[in-house]
């Protein structure tokens, strides 16, 4: 048993930001380069460590949008949160050229490798998105034809995350589809759902129990529980389930 | 504020600790026998510190502090720890 490399595998590194690039008004990404990096799988988040000159140190996770094959640059997508400690430092005062010091990958249970095989279905919450991204991405990216439904709600079309290349995604792969919600605004002829998440769209857009697919959801904690709860009333098997909940003001994916 | 999350948000705390990836080792709850991932408890973190429970009778399996430069375990909670190796 190496023990040691085990153990050397969480330790703190610095990245250098090396593209910023907003995502809604709310969110953007950043793209860190980490000569150190060990890779990751699709899914996995990394903690990041933010130093006061006085030495106050605070702490969150934010989970990975790029693929693993884009590895050792690594994205973020960062929600700013108006009283964040964190997030407005990310979103609004980070340049390109700064370090940033984090640590990962982290996590090995919601994961999605495209060996895994599918079908897929991703639910994704608002930023509940990120390390359904990174999945996706990677699918892309390693050809995988795996059969992939995604659901993803939003507020409003404006605050929906990496719109255009959902769209170029789904263009690229006969075997990609994607359903959007809109919870609170639709634009002129909009033609996909237009309320929260609830058994009828998950009727329509799951894919049947009798294909036993792969299920990863993402999101705030009661729109996870929501669509778990869902998929299991309609005969989902739970262990083929693996969720994702960020809170409002919690420590994980882009909440504070 | 304190929020049910996932245990997998628990893995940067237990990879503190532990040498392995603990999301994916398996918890038999010592209070109804139930037994899945860590990743797939419930986990409940704040300053305090981390509590991940048992998704089927709310029992807590793991609690973990980190006060002063120590990390402190209860694991009362869990009869059997099943770690896969490597």
């Amino acid at each position: 048993m190496e023990r040691r490399t085990l153990l050397g595998r969480l330790i703190w590194q610095l990245g250098e930001v090396v593209a910023t690039q907003p995502e809604t008004a709310r969110t953007k990404s950043i793209t860190l380069n980490l000569p150190g990096w060990s890779g990751h799988r699709a899914g996995q988040h990394v903690d990041v460590r933010l130093t006061a000159e006085d030495g106050y140190q605070a702490q969150r996770s934010y989970s990975i949008a790029s693929s693993p094959e884009e590895a050792p640059r690594v994205t973020l997508t960062v929600e700013r949160l108006d009283d964040g400690e964190v997030s407005p430092y990310l979103t609004e005062e980070l340049r390109v050229g700064d370090k940033l010091e984090l640590r990962g990958p982290i996590g090995g249970y919601f994961v999605w490798e495209a060996e895994m095989g599918g079908p897929l279905l991703l639910v994704a919450g608002g930023s509940g998105i990120v390390p359904l991204m990174a999945m996706l991405r990677h699918r892309s990216a390693a050809e995988s034809t795996v059969a992939t439904r995604l659901l993803y709600s939003s507020r409003s079309l404006e605050d929906v995350i990496y719109r255009d290349e959902l769209d170029r995604l789904m263009k690229r792969s006969t075997m990609l589809e994607v359903a959007q919600t809109l919870t609170r605004a639709h634009p002129p002829g909009w033609t996909g759902y237009s309320r929260r998440i609830d058994l009828q769209m998950l009727r329509e857009v799951a894919w049947p129990v009798a294909q036993r697919p792969l299920t990863f959801i993402c999101g705030p904690t009661p729109f996870v529980e929501t669509a778990a709860a869902i998929l299991v009333e309609l005969g989902h098997e739970p262990a083929r389930i693996k969720t994702e909940r960020f809170g409002p003001t919690g420590e994980k994916h882009d909440g504070e | 504020m304190e929020n049910k999350l996932d245990g997998n948000a628990a893995a940067g705390n237990l990879e503190e600790i532990f040498p392995f990836e603990m999301t994916l080792a398996q918890a038999t709850c010592a209070g109804c026998g139930a037994n899945d991932v860590i990743g797939a408890a419930a986990s409940y973190m704040h300053g305090m510190g981390t509590i991940i429970r048992c998704n089927r009778c709310d029992a807590a399996l793991i609690r973990v502090a980190h006060i002063r430069g120590r990390y402190l375990l209860d694991m009362r909670g869990v009869c059997v720890l099943q770690i896969k190796e490597g």
